[in-house]
């Protein structure tokens, strides 16, 4: 049972990206994203990872990929041309992109306890996991949270250049500026 | 109980609440036509079958007997998947609502609630997030500029509220301290209405949050910006005609019902009597299946009744202060929700 679901959506997953790269409709390549974020949620939640799960679909599908097709419906961006590729693209693109493929397998191989997790590891709840997170892990979390900050501040600080003479903008975050 | 078993009881529930969900979609959209016929001093629809009880059927076939026009100059495969995306979505978060007592039914089998999952807040979170698409691709591929503003807006809105929605939530979780609905309900029922996470949980605030930004969530009045028929002609939906524009309209009623059963479940105690322990249940076997149920379905009827009362009273917000409102206001106010929820916590 397991295995047909990991293979059902780890294939969509796979298809969904291959799509993203072959779409030439910027709209459409959002959608292929979409399509690969939702089949990972499903592949954590077979892992055992159900807030994992739920948070990539609310946060990422749910959230962060309506922006981006929110930005893209606004700018109404048109087909791409497809073009043949580049030859710096051909001649070392490629090899690059084998070489890191490489170096990273090589590396992630040696990590221990790596494919531990499996069908019968069992589920790991909320509770752990911020455990986890707020004891272990609280200074990377904490530091997170001030970098996402900054972004934000970067963001309003952006928006408002530009017209700085008028009265400050209203909405005082970004998906309130896209939305103006 | 074997797997097979399993799979048709399943399949049962599944068909049973997917069956009771649509006549309850039908039927809530009478309600309201009814109700606010009542608030504006009129008898609403009242020809087909006793009382109009017969409307929404008739209006069902209406919609699948009018012709399907797909406009030209659509992006057909989104045009098509939009109303789709809106009315599965709308159907899908009612599968982890747990309706009545636990462990009724054969050999233990959980009868009264397709699945009962860890997370099952966040499922139905996660689902509605995904709502959005419906609206927005709906806008975005009928080709049309009625449509995109629409759409546009309700995106925005949609993801603004998601937000205080969401934290809102967060006070009732921390005090449960689980994302079970099933717990969730249980640790609000000991003495009924004096537990209630609304009243006993001292999460009045966090009430008032959530059916604000609900509100703007399922695109209802006053937040109805979204299909503003004097500025939009309609909205997101204009370019849909036949099932497909009642697809769009299915879902509507459907988040409404949704989001009261949320809030029944959150705040309001779930499908438990809001007597407690006071009365001793009933001892009869049906009487105890069927009482909570009663009372779930009751519950979410007054809201279902408030989200038409509402809409017959009060009028549209302006867009500005739809989205000031929500950041500068409904958002610190959920955050220092839980804030102060947590040092009471933290206190006891």
């Amino acid at each position: 049972m397991h295995l047909i679901v990991f293979i059902l959506f780890a294939v969509l997953c796979l298809a969904g990206a291959v799509n993203l790269l072959l779409q030439t409709h910027p709209i459409n390549s959002a959608l292929s994203l979409i399509v690969v974020m939702t089949s990972l949620a499903v592949l954590y939640l077979l892992l055992g990872a159900e807030f994992l799960a739920a948070a990539q679909v609310i946060v990422y599908s749910g959230a962060i990929m309506v922006l981006f097709t929110f930005v893209v419906m606004l700018l109404n961006a048109g087909r791409e041309e497809r073009t043949l590729g580049s030859k710096a693209a051909k001649r070392i693109g490629f090899p690059a992109v084998v070489v890191i493929l490489a170096v990273l397998t090589t590396l992630l191989l040696h990590v221990e306890g790596l494919g531990a997790a499996g069908p019968n590891t069992p589920i790991s709840t909320t509770e752990d996991l911020s455990t986890v997170l707020f004891t272990n892990l609280l200074l990377p979390f904490e530091v997170t949270s001030v970098l996402i900050l900054i972004a934000i501040l970067g963001a309003v600080a952006l928006a408002r250049k530009g017209h700085g003479d008028q009265p400050p903008a209203d909405n005082s975050t970004q998906e309130g500026t896209v939305a103006k | 109980m074997t797997i097979l078993e399993f799979i048709l009881w399943s399949l049962l529930k599944v068909a049973v609440v997917t069956v009771v969900m649509l006549m309850g979609i039908a039927y809530t959209v009478l309600l309201e036509r009814k109700l606010v016929g009542r608030i504006q001093n009129r008898w609403g629809p009242n020809r087909v079958g006793p009382f109009g009880l017969l409307q929404p059927l008739v209006d069902g076939a209406k919609s699948f007997l009018k012709e399907d026009l797909i406009p030209q100059g659509v992006n057909k495969p989104l045009y098509l998947l939009a109303p789709i995306l809106s009315l599965g979505c709308a159907l899908i978060s009612i599968a982890v609502v747990p309706f009545g007592e636990p462990k009724i039914g054969p050999k233990g089998f959980d009868l009264l609630s397709i699945s009962n999952v860890n997370i099952g807040l966040l499922v139905i979170l996660g689902v509605t997030s995904m709502g959005v698409y419906g609206i927005a691709l709906a806008g975005w591929s009928s080709n049309n500029k009625y449509s995109l503003l629409g759409s546009l807006r309700a995106s925005a809105q949609l993801v603004s509220y998601e937000l205080a929605l969401g934290l809102s939530l967060v006070g009732v979780v921390m005090r449960a301290g689980s994302l079970n609905l099933r717990t969730i309900v249980e640790q609000q029922s000991r003495l009924g209405i004096a537990t209630w996470n609304i009243l006993g949980g001292f999460q009045f605030v966090a009430f008032i949050i959530y059916l604000i930004a609900a509100f703007a969530e399922t695109n209802r009045s006053p937040f109805d910006l979204v299909e503003a028929e004097s500025e939009l002609a309609g909205g997101y939906n204009i370019e849909y005609s036949s099932m497909k524009f009642a697809m769009f309209f299915m879902a509507e009623y459907g988040n409404m019902i949704n989001v009261g059963c949320v809030a029944t479940l959150l705040f309001l105690g779930g499908w438990t009597s809001p007597f407690g322990d006071l009365i001793s249940p009933p001892q009869n076997m049906i009487a105890h299946a069927l009482f909570p149920i009663m009372w779930f379905v009751l519950k979410v009827f007054c809201f279902l009744c408030l989200y038409v009362w509402v809409r017959g009273t009060l009028p549209r917000f302006r867009y500005d202060q739809l989205m000031n409102f929500g950041w500068k206001y409904l958002l610190p106010i959920a955050i220092l929700n839980i804030v102060a929820t947590s040092l009471w916590l933290a206190y006891r």
